[in-house]
């Protein structure tokens, strides 16, 4: 029997969100989607940090592998043309007719222009798209002033980005103020003054009625009230209309106002097809934010797989952002509109602070507000709003600021129900339920909830429930290394620093109790390798090491070990491809290329461990660091040098930064990649620090691994010259290693990090802490004094001695047996070693 | 019970200062393969033998105490080995041999047969 087929047209961030939650159950569906633009889903949401940094890969929110992937038809750049209800088909501009059984409209809104003559001019542009962004920085190139028409949230976006291209900014607005539909006056006035003191000027109560020909620019706009202000460009920010064109034609009902109808299940006047996102017109209302979206995709979604248990029921359209650099924040009935409504306000002019409570008649409940400023409360205001609250005595204490009795929102007091994350739709009573089954971190929540993982701002809200709730579960969170050290590993880490202790025995001595154990030696050795760079092997050290770090090689399953030469960069030359290859040979070592750009020479016993260095060594190899909770491999494309599209040189680049940081020791093993282009052959956002080339230096990343829950790397900063790209390479490093707990990758370490990226952000770039200077001391003197542990240890005969296979004899362990496969040898398994003795 | 009581023959394996105080070496010891430790409370040797991982690899685990006993870390999936019973501390129907070990003149010296269970 053939599928059903499923046609999506629209492919923006909430059709993509339908997608994600299709092939997240069984959906039974053919399915294809439309997608006018040239590209699959991007973060709108985001567009203006397009201005400042990010590319067009860092919005991309899906792309055509996952299409193929889950088997579903992607035509890009094909719109639909007409749908025809009657026949169950769409025809698309290519002049293709295609069947549906189920249709979703996902068309989202288009900017809507006022109709001022004029209007239509080159330089006179829209922001929506990644192609409106591309137009706006071409138009900008042969600009000096730009106006943004439209002062609302988007407007104030749009005039971050005509900012961050240098244009002299203006903002009009038809309105008497800034944000008419989320502020009230006063916070208004303060963002206003706040956006001028940066530079953007402001027009309010401005309607423009021409734009003609300027003086001392290409334009002028006229105004009703007979003034004038001449520009270079014109940005039309003036509100959105949804797109319904298409689902008007096919004569679906839709609103006054233009907006497709919907039902609870998003479904349309016809039950064939669903409306979601900013085209879908509930109960009166178009919902222009994502997350009400996001809601509708999952319903959507729910209903097209025959579960019709939930419905939409409306979204609050609360909204905390930051705009041009000021955090805003309106929660509800901010106008104070309700009947009987009256209001408290706290203002602090030269700290640039408003914020203003919407209180009920009763005075006990808390109908909305409005923070300009300083949006620190916004999240505990809007849990009093959403779930009708009762507030505290003295409400206005809830804005003062912090430290005069400032009472704390007891989340205890918060129902199961109340939605914590507003993004992922994720409640109290989850979180609840994730912490009972044994997530006590606000990492291990996020990934196991996905709370606070898309725009962060519930992340305080989400720790304060994880703090309660382990409280009142009477789960005790201790991140004691062991029974030994009642202190964390950032704990012990600041004890050996301070206390300048340079073996286990002090520290256990001054802060431990009993003998230490496979936890705490292994994480002592690695903070006193860290801290003071040692030979591992010193007699006081060699006890602590784990195996792999004892023998300087990986352990294998069979008690045999891997050898690993560093290969910087992967970059090698033929000769010593030769010697490794010789070596293997003489040793008979089951070879694979790994997945670093480095060789891997597997089946060496203990004792053949110091013959085969002592021969790389020899032919000029160092220690690869395979074996060590340490830098690996630094992967690098060939860049430049070679590569058509390279635009920097990122094979010399990965060799500089492995050798920089080869050898030291980490909380847990730290991969990096260098990529020459965008193109991103090293896939350097899979590593812990990526860098990728750009036209003018190196953008850096952060934070992303591969393995069991692979994690993309964030951009950090963008380019950036050599020497900021290691300084804050040195920086992130070594405050990873103090503060970070034991075989805590970057990532992990990160999403545990209160504050999140720009917390790191502001340690690494801006020094928040003062300890820039310190970071880089501590990881030059770590550079300076790094030695081949390999190399060190084929000299000294005292350390060889430790690898023989038995301290009274020489032969080889019997029960080390090989069969070959392949052309080479592996470990026998155990039937076939039957007959041997144990 | 003093293991060392009922022991019939000793085999000089090594000098004491052969092995690294906190850590372990590999001996053969009347043709079967036994992980000796030098540690803080004295040596001890255990059957090198890894039940778990099927393979000689006790000598190279981690010595150290759980819970007030003296233990070696398996160094292939960490299981513990007490290393006065050889019994496994997260699995207690699994052990490993015990030999008894004792230091003359400097030497260690082994029992030539384990410990009776």
């Amino acid at each position: 029997m053939s599928r059903p087929e499923l046609v999506i047209i629209g492919n923006g961030m909430v059709g993509q969100s339908l997608l994600e939650a299709l092939v997240a159950v069984d959906h039974g569906y053919n399915i294809t989607v439309f997608c006018e633009e040239p590209r699959p889903a991007y973060d709108r949401v985001q567009l203006s940090s397009w201005f400042s940094g990010s590319t067009t890969e860092d919005l991309a929110l899906t792309t055509t592998a996952f299409f193929d992937e889950h088997g579903i038809t992607l035509r890009l750049g094909e719109r639909v043309e007409r749908i025809d209800r009657e026949a169950g088909t769409v025809v698309s501009s290519n002049g293709d007719t295609l069947p549906y059984d189920k249709l979703v409209l996902a068309t989202g809104s288009y900017p809507f222009v006022p109709p001022i003559p004029g209007n239509d001019q080159p330089h006179c542009l829209v922001y929506r798209t990644i192609e409106d962004l591309e137009a706006i920085r071409d138009s900008a190139a042969e600009s000096k002033r730009g106006v943004v028409i439209g002062g609302g949230l988007l407007g104030l976006e749009a005039a971050k980005a005509l900012k961050d291209l240098g244009l002299d900014t203006h903002v009009v607005e038809f309105a008497p103020r800034l944000m008419a539909v989320q502020l009230d006056e006063g916070g208004a006035r303060l963002l206003r003054r706040k956006i001028e003191a940066l530079g953007v000027q402001v027009h309010t109560s401005k309607a423009t009625q021409q734009i003609v020909a300027g003086d001392a620019c290409r334009y002028r706009l006229e105004f009703a009230d007979g003034e004038s202000l001449d520009t270079d460009m014109v940005l039309f920010s003036a509100g959105i209309r949804p797109a319904d064109a298409l689902a008007r034609e096919a004569g679906l009902e839709v609103g006054e106002r233009g907006g497709v109808v919907i039902d609870n299940r998003c479904c349309t006047s016809d039950p064939s097809i669903f409306a979601i996102g900013e085209v879908a017109l509930w109960s009166g209302r178009i919902y222009g934010l994502v997350a009400p979206g996001y809601e509708m995709a999952r319903i959507c979604a729910a209903h097209l797989t025959g579960d019709t248990a939930r419905g939409f029921e409306g979204a609050d359209m609360s909204t905390k952002l930051k705009l041009l650099g000021v955090e805003v924040g309106s929660i509800g009935d901010a106008h104070g509109m309700t009947p009987g409504a009256t209001s408290c306000v706290f203002e602090d002019g030269p700290a640039g602070i408003y914020k203003k409570l919407v209180i009920d008649e009763s005075g006990k409940k808390l109908l909305g507000a409005v923070l300009v400023g300083d949006t620190a409360d916004y999240g505990m205001l809007l849990q009093y709003c959403l779930n009708d609250m009762k507030l505290p005595e003295q409400a206005a204490s809830l804005i003062l600021p912090a430290g005069a009795d400032k009472p704390a929102l007891g989340v205890d007091a918060l129902p199961d129900t109340a939605q914590i994350c507003s993004c992922n739709n994720v409640s109290k009573g989850d979180l609840c339920g994730a912490i009972a089954s044994g997530c006590t971190t606000v990492g291990g929540l996020k990934s196991e909830t996905k709370a606070a993982s898309t725009c962060g701002g519930c992340a305080a809200l989400v720790k304060q429930v994880l703090d309660a709730e382990l409280v009142r579960q009477g789960i005790e969170v201790n991140n004691h290394v062991c029974e030994h050290f009642a202190y964390s590993r950032q704990e012990l880490y600041h004890l050996v620093r301070v206390h300048g202790i340079r073996t286990f025995d002090e520290l256990l001595a001054q802060f431990g109790q009993g003998r230490g154990c496979d936890l705490c030696k292994p994480t002592v050795a690695s903070i006193l390798a860290s801290c003071w760079n040692e030979f591992l092997l010193k007699p006081e050290h060699a006890g602590l090491q784990d195996t792999n770090d004892y023998f300087l090689a990986n352990l294998q399953k069979d008690g045999t070990y891997s050898v690993v030469p560093r290969v910087p960069g992967g970059e090698i030359t033929p000769q010593k491809l030769i010697v490794i290859g010789e070596v293997a040979q003489k040793y008979d070592l089951y070879t694979k290329i790994t997945g670093g750009q480095r060789i891997d020479m597997f089946g060496a016993r203990v004792e053949q461990l110091p013959l085969i260095w002592g021969e790389l060594i020899e032919a000029g190899f160092e220690s690869g660091h395979a074996y060590g909770k340490s830098l690996r491999t630094v992967k690098s494309c060939v860049g430049s040098t070679w590569c058509r599209y390279g635009v920097q040189d990122s094979v010399a680049m990965a060799i500089f930064v492995e050798q920089r940081y080869r050898g030291l020791r980490s909380p847990h093993k730290l991969k990096m990649a260098v990529s020459g282009c965008t193109r991103e052959c090293a896939e350097a956002q899979s590593k812990d620090v990526g860098v990728i080339a750009t036209e003018k230096g190196w953008n850096l990343y952060v934070c992303g691994n591969g393995g069991m829950r692979p994690r993309h790397a964030e951009l950090f900063a963008s380019d950036l010259d050599d020497q900021t790209l290691i300084r804050y390479i040195d920086r992130f490093l070594m405050f990873y290693i103090q503060t970070a707990d034991r075989l805590q990758r970057t990532s992990v370490w990160r999403d545990n990090l209160e504050g999140g990226l720009e917390y790191l952000q502001d340690v690494i770039i801006h020094d928040s802490l003062g300890i820039a200077e310190e970071l880089e001391t501590q990881m030059q003197a770590v550079v300076d004094t790094y030695v081949c542990e390999w190399k060190r240890t084929v000299e000294d005969a005292e350390a060889v001695k430790r690898f023989n296979a038995f301290v009274n004899d020489d032969t080889p362990d019997e029960h080390i047996v090989y069969v070959r496969e392949r052309g080479q040898k592996r470990p026998a398994r155990p039937e076939e070693k039957k007959g041997e003795p144990a | 019970m003093n293991i060392k009581a009922n022991v019939v023959g000793w085999e000089d394996i090594c000098a004491a200062t052969d092995i690294v105080r906190g850590t372990g070496a590999a001996a053969r010891v009347s043709g079967m393969q036994v992980a000796v430790f030098h540690t803080d409370d004295g040596f001890f040797a255990l059957g090198n033998y890894d039940p778990f991982s099927d393979a000689n690899v006790l000598a190279r685990g981690i010595v150290g105490d759980i819970g007030g006993k003296l233990v070696v870390a398996s160094p292939v999936y960490k299981q513990h080995f007490c290393l006065h019973t050889g019994i496994c501390l997260e699995d207690m129907s699994v052990s490993v041999p015990v030999w008894p070990v004792t230091v003359r003149d400097g030497r260690i010296l082994i029992a030539a047969q384990p410990a009776a269970a």
